[in-house]
């Protein structure tokens, strides 16, 4: 009978690089500015690491495919290393392969990072997603702003919301994550701005506009986890434990069954209960203490508070815009700017996320840092809302 | 063996492009459009064909008798899409005809429509087939400020030749054939060349015409004072009513030439003449279709009993009136690629087709063949070796949507994606009787979408890939746009 990943894997050390448009660096130079942070961090060396697993989305535009970008330019010690790929959800794939490989006793050490070098495509915006010869065939003509759009259509029809009730609560999301990104000097997007501004923005895609769209950026976030007792063998103390990580992919049933109704996103709801239930969460709304969620989009970051169940279903609007999820709210969301300011590098995103909720437990985050972080839970989405993979992962101190 | 026709309608692009807007902008360089400018001209959409609106107009006149019976299919035009690849059939897998027939692509001229319609009205009298579609169809690309930019119109009409349930049955026709070439279209040219219209005018159309007019009446027993509608397709105004009151149509009606709002739809306009006629003709009367190009066609038709109760599904006079007035020229010059514009990066996404794979999935792709599941009972697209809903295993028979109704589940307008009528309209589409797809949405404005909007489906051009010189086709949405709009 499995007994889930709680508490048999500890984090020994993070790290994450300057995310943004890093028009001098390369992916390469991305990698060692979060690795080097990481190992450092972890307090070991490089021939310390067993394994390792890499994360990237678009090779295309990137380093290519493979485990070998980062073989070569960490130099390891021909150990292995493991290319993972699973949209948005690819940075948190790399650390599950880490955390399991760990936890397996296979090995001792297991290193996790993601990169993604988006900025040296020429346009703006993701590059498209790399399709089958059959789905070039039958597949609308998509962008990620218009899939994430077919969310804030349906949650709006579900809850007979006009256009206005949802820019109103979309807007509040990206101002609070823009103030909050102030504060995070790595972060892409540091600057403030306005409800006005978001609200009367160019449209990108009817009705996300420009300003309730994540950054598009360069960047790299590492983790180094081993198990608790290493951890402690090497030296440390208030540890921080994995709680939970689930993984939930659509099967078809959002994108070809009449039964959803395209307000909410069915993966994460599944993701969510499977992950409480591993790390022994009973009432979310109190247990959860922070989270970065994967708000590619204003919206989404609005019906995933729903989907989590830290709102009620249909609530979301209304705790949104009561600061519920503020920096100074009962249940802070993206304090480190979250995607949307914070930055959106595909495959680092997973790691970073948990390198933030990684400084606020260990109390090393700075002017940003909460008064008293309990758990923090990361989320990810990657694909669109009714075919996608949603990733959650909770972390928190091995003893609450 | 009495043939004829036994159903028959029509298909008009949704926009109607202002001449007056063409002379707006071209006048400068040829002050005499400024006299052409009065009225619209049928503009098709970008993702519009002589070969999708060929299926359109095909998919309606078998509303009524079902595709089944169709046993051979002629397609009507010299705009077809592909040099070598049968179009025919592309369009005969997307109007659900069986595989088991005859399917010709006909070209060659402006009489191409009347001698598909001849063709297989003189095939179902040997008896070769029992009921066979004929369907013209025409998008001709002009020069930027060219007369035939204001002269032409894109449209399509269709119609069931039978030997039963005839509402117009075929007296009979005369043909003559002569090289008298007014224009030509060389091979790999995009433009057609004119001789001078006045040129045209006086010795071809006023010399060929009534010559085979004169030969088909005499041929057919018919005096010209014994029919009821006088049908001729034709570019000078007037000319029609003069060649009828010349020629001693005393009772005739001119059918009125369709140029002021459609323009000019080369091999599609006699068939879409006749067709409107016949919404207005009554039993008994004898009808005299005329087409010209590179000599003439003249045929004669007597509407039966059955015309009262057979109307078309939509019809012609219900595509007149649907139309959608366009005033940015600009937006036409871009459709039509006419004009060098800026298309951003993310036009130059590569999209090979990979045929094999195609092939494969033919009953997907042609006319949006899912699955239904026989344990359970779910509709879906595509099918798959596994029931989205119950998880049995190749349980699932062929479930046509190509023909269903659905309405908007979820939207997005979308000005990222590179699309040549920005914003992309997308989004999920739920078939009545179950079933969806993440489809695009054509021919809808901005503001235009909302959930619960009620659209058909239509087939249409997905992407171009200029490269490969290959067209891909696929479904897609549109608001529906006539009360009668059915199932197919």
């Amino acid at each position: 009978m499995a007994t889930g990943i709680r508490d048999k894997v500890a984090i020994l050390g993070m790290g994450c690089s300057k995310f943004g448009e890093r028009w001098d660096v390369g992916a390469e130079d991305l990698i060692i500015e979060a690795y080097s942070e990481a190992i450092k961090d972890a307090g070991i060396e490089t021939k310390d690491i067993d394994a390792a697993w890499f994360a990237t989305a678009f090779e295309q535009v990137n380093v290519g495919k493979s485990g070998l970008p980062l073989s070569e330019t960490l130099r390891l010690n021909n150990i292995a290393v493991t290319r993972v790929e699973n949209y948005c959800a690819s940075g948190s794939e790399a650390f599950r392969g880490a955390v399991y490989a760990v936890a397996s006793g296979a090995v001792d050490i297991a290193l996790a990072l993601g990169v993604e070098k988006l900025k040296d495509t020429g346009y703006g915006g993701l590059p498209p997603n790399g399709m089958g010869p059959l789905q070039f065939e039958t597949n609308a003509n998509a962008s990620a702003p218009g899939g994430f759009a077919q969310i804030a259509s349906g949650y709006q029809a579900k809850h007979k919301l006009s256009r206005e009730d949802l820019k109103r609560a979309t807007a509040h999301i990206s101002v609070k994550s823009h103030a909050n990104a102030l504060k995070s000097p790595n972060a892409h997007l540091r600057k403030a701005i306005s409800q006005e501004q978001v609200i009367n923005a160019p449209i990108i895609a009817e009705p996300i506009g420009l300003f309730e769209c994540c950054g598009v950026s360069d960047g790299a976030a590492c983790a180094i986890v081993t198990t608790p007792e290493i951890a402690r063998s090497l030296g440390k103390s208030n540890l921080v434990t994995v709680k939970a990580l689930q993984l939930a992919l659509s099967n078809g049933l959002e994108a070809s069954h009449n039964s959803w109704d395209g307000s909410y996103f069915h993966t994460t709801r599944i993701a969510a209960a499977r992950a409480y239930k591993e790390a022994a969460i009973t009432r979310p709304q109190e247990q959860i203490g922070m989270t970065e969620v994967h708000d590619c989009f204003s919206i989404t970051e609005l019906v995933t508070m729903e989907d989590l169940y830290l709102s009620e279903e249909g609530s979301a609007i209304g705790d949104v815009l009561d600061g519920k999820y503020d920096a100074d709210g009962a249940i802070p969301c993206q304090i480190d700017g979250g995607l949307k300011c914070f930055g959106h590098p595909i495959g680092a995103s997973g790691l970073r996320m948990l390198y933030e909720m990684y400084l606020q437990i260990q109390g090393r985050a700075e002017t940003r840092q909460l008064s008293s972080p309990k758990l923090g839970l990361t989320h990810n989405l990657g694909g669109n809302p009714s075919r996608n993979v949603a990733c959650i992962c909770i972390i928190g101190p091995e003893r609450l | 063996m009495d043939v004829g026709i036994s159903s028959y309608d029509g298909y008009i692009p949704k926009l109607r492009l202002s001449r007056a807007a063409i002379a707006d902008a071209n006048s400068w360089l040829n002050p005499a459009l400024r006299a052409q400018s009065e009225g619209t001209r049928a503009m098709a959409s970008w993702d519009e064909d002589s070969l999708t609106m060929a299926v359109e107009a095909g998919r309606r006149v078998i509303q009524g008798p079902g595709a089944d019976i169709i046993e051979g299919f002629y397609l009507a035009s010299t705009t077809l899409p592909y040099e070598d690849r049968l179009n025919a059939g592309i369009a005969a897998g997307a109007i659900s005809l069986k595989a088991e027939i005859q399917a010709f692509d006909i070209g060659g001229s402006q009489r191409a429509g009347t001698s598909a319609l001849l063709n297989a009205l003189a095939a179902t009298q040997a008896g070769m087939q029992k009921s066979a579609l004929v369907v013209a169809s025409e998008k001709r690309r002009a020069p930027a400020g060219s007369p035939q930019e204001m002269q032409y119109g894109d449209a399509a009409a269709a119609c069931v030749v039978s030997a039963e349930d005839v509402v117009a049955r075929f007296i009979g026709s005369h043909t003559s054939n002569v090289d008298f070439v007014d224009h030509f279209r060389g091979r790999g040219a995009d433009f057609d060349y004119y001789w001078e219209d006045r040129w045209i005018r006086d010795e071809g159309w006023k010399k060929i015409v009534p010559k085979t007019i004169e030969e088909a009446l005499s041929r057919n027993g018919i005096q010209a004072d014994k029919v009821s509608r006088f049908i001729m397709p034709c570019p000078f105004r007037g000319l029609a009513e003069k060649t009828a009151k010349r020629m001693g149509f005393v009772r005739a009606i001119v059918q009125e030439s369709l140029n002021a709002h459609i323009g000019d739809a080369g091999v599609a306009q006699p068939l879409l003449m006749l067709n409107l006629a016949l919404e207005q003709a009554e039993p008994g009367d004898i009808l005299m279709l005329v087409s010209f190009g590179q000599g003439c066609d003249v045929l004669f038709f007597e509407a039966t009993d059955a015309l009262v109760r057979t109307r078309p599904a939509i019809g012609v006079q219900a595509e007149l009136d649907a139309g959608s007035e366009e005033t940015n020229y600009m937006k036409y010059l871009v459709f039509n690629d006419l004009v060098a514009y800026h298309k951003g990066m993310r036009a130059e996404f590569d999209r090979k087709a990979s045929l094999s794979a195609v092939y494969r999935q033919g009953a997907l792709l042609s006319d949006l063949t899912g699955g239904i599941c026989t344990k359970c009972e779910t509709p879906q697209l595509p099918s798959a070796r596994l029931c989205v809903s119950c998880g049995s295993i190749d349980s699932q028979q062929p479930y046509r949507f190509s023909h269903r109704q659905g309405t908007i589940l979820s939207w997005s307008a979308d000005y990222l994606t590179h699309s040549i009528d920005p914003p992309n309209h997308y989004g999920m589409i739920e078939f009545e009787g179950g079933g969806r797809l993440m489809m695009d949405i054509t021919d809808i404005d901005p503001g235009e979408a909302k959930n619960d909007l009620r659209v058909g489906m239509v087939y249409r051009v997905k992407d171009i890939d200029a490269q490969r010189g290959y067209r891909r086709y696929f479904w897609k949405a549109r608001p529906l746009t006539h009360s009668t709009e059915g199932s197919v």
